[in-house]
């Protein structure tokens, strides 16, 4: 019963998905994504931060904050863990 | 799940993961990789050592308080970075790409490679930390602290 | 129609991937299975997400000396951040099941819901 009602209502969302590929732009045209922002990127990187990797540049450079941000989440992630694992039992200074 | 053949394949094995995973995050502004791909395999290098060798082996070998030392050391090794732009008058997190060396070569690029190892640092020992965590099972073994 | 499923064939495999997740998630009552199918729809997520950024006769981004043409680095730059999250969350749905699991015993969702039907 439950397995029937999953199937149709995503047999449902599947055919409403794939009629939205069948509307996208073409693969590998790039129009919309592309624009002056990842050309400037691409044109200056090199020159104003010395990587050669462009997405180290982007990642570390142009956008650092963002990674700020990410490294953050990791901690913010790892201390949620071990809290409910609860690691520390009778632990020091109890 | 300690078994002979597993055993002797980890002890040929592990340096050379190591010294893939340390490629990875030196190289990380002139070839395709960085710090999170880095810090993920110098992990998988710990982490396949404490399965075949048993969970007391690992922690003999990456304690409990290094582990947690490093993981801090990686985010405030970015934050120091990150203020010695501020202390030269620029923003926070600028760049300087001259100070290092030229572009291309494994000495360039400024902030960019200290900023690598401080992510990789940061990577590897959160992995570790969970993965030890869940292999431990519970059983909280004081004297490996 | 079918001509340009056929040519947008990356996207058309991150609508599967996605659907396909999203099938484990709903029908299996093992927990463990459910945070699979998460993985699996975030995997077809990130792969619709990059291939939007490919530009055809581009080749990787490293500057080399001789290439033409870069693709679009912006969105990968992006995915990396996603990538981070998604491996966060899987670990600590992975550290609530192991305390459900010693809390109830079992990691089937229905037992589960029984026996705390069963408890009130």
């Amino acid at each position: 019963m439950r397995v029937a009602l999953t199937t149709v209502v995503l047999v449902a969302i599947g055919v409403i998905l794939v009629m939205m590929v069948a509307e996208m732009p073409e693969f590998g045209a790039g129009k919309p994504a592309s624009n002056e922002v990842s050309a400037h990127y691409v044109k200056n990187a090199v020159k104003e931060t010395g990587a050669s990797n462009f997405i180290a540049a982007i990642i570390l450079d142009y956008r650092a904050y963002d990674t700020l941000g990410e490294v953050i989440v990791l901690f913010a992630g790892i201390a949620a863990v071990l809290v409910v694992l609860d690691v520390h039992k009778g632990g020091r200074g109890r | 799940m300690q078994s002979v053949v597993l055993q002797t394949v980890i002890k040929l094995l592990l340096p050379f993961i190591q010294v893939y995973g340390l490629y990875i995050i030196f190289h990380g502004h002139i070839s395709p990789g960085g710090g999170f791909a880095g810090g993920a395999v110098m992990a998988a290098s710990f982490v396949l050592f404490a399965m075949s060798y048993g969970v007391g082996e690992g922690f003999k070998r990456l304690p409990r308080l290094i582990a947690q030392w490093l993981e801090s050391l990686g985010g405030l090794i970015y934050i120091a970075l990150g203020l010695t732009g501020i202390l030269r008058g620029a923003a926070f997190l600028t760049n300087v790409p001259e100070w290092l060396g030229q572009a291309g070569q494994l000495f360039s690029a400024g902030l960019i490679p200290l900023l690598t190892t401080a992510i990789g640092l940061k990577v590897c020992s959160t992995i570790v930390t969970l993965l030890y965590h869940l292999l431990e099972e519970g059983h909280y073994d004081s004297q490996t602290d | 129609m079918i001509a340009k499923l056929i040519s947008n064939m990356h996207f058309l495999t991150a609508m599967v991937l996605f659907l396909i997740g999203f099938h484990t998630m709903l029908t299996h009552s093992n927990l463990i299975k459910k945070v699979m199918g998460m993985n699996i729809m975030e995997t077809g997520i990130f792969l619709f997400f990059i291939s939007v950024g490919y530009v055809r006769g581009g080749s990787s981004p490293i500057a080399v000396p001789g290439a033409e043409g870069y693709i679009n680095p912006l969105p990968s730059a992006l995915i990396l951040t996603g990538i981070v999250v998604s491996v966060s969350l899987t670990a600590f749905a992975l550290a609530l099941i192991v305390k459900l699991y010693n809390y109830y015993g079992t990691v089937d969702a229905d037992k589960i819901m029984q026996l705390r039907g069963g408890e009130e």
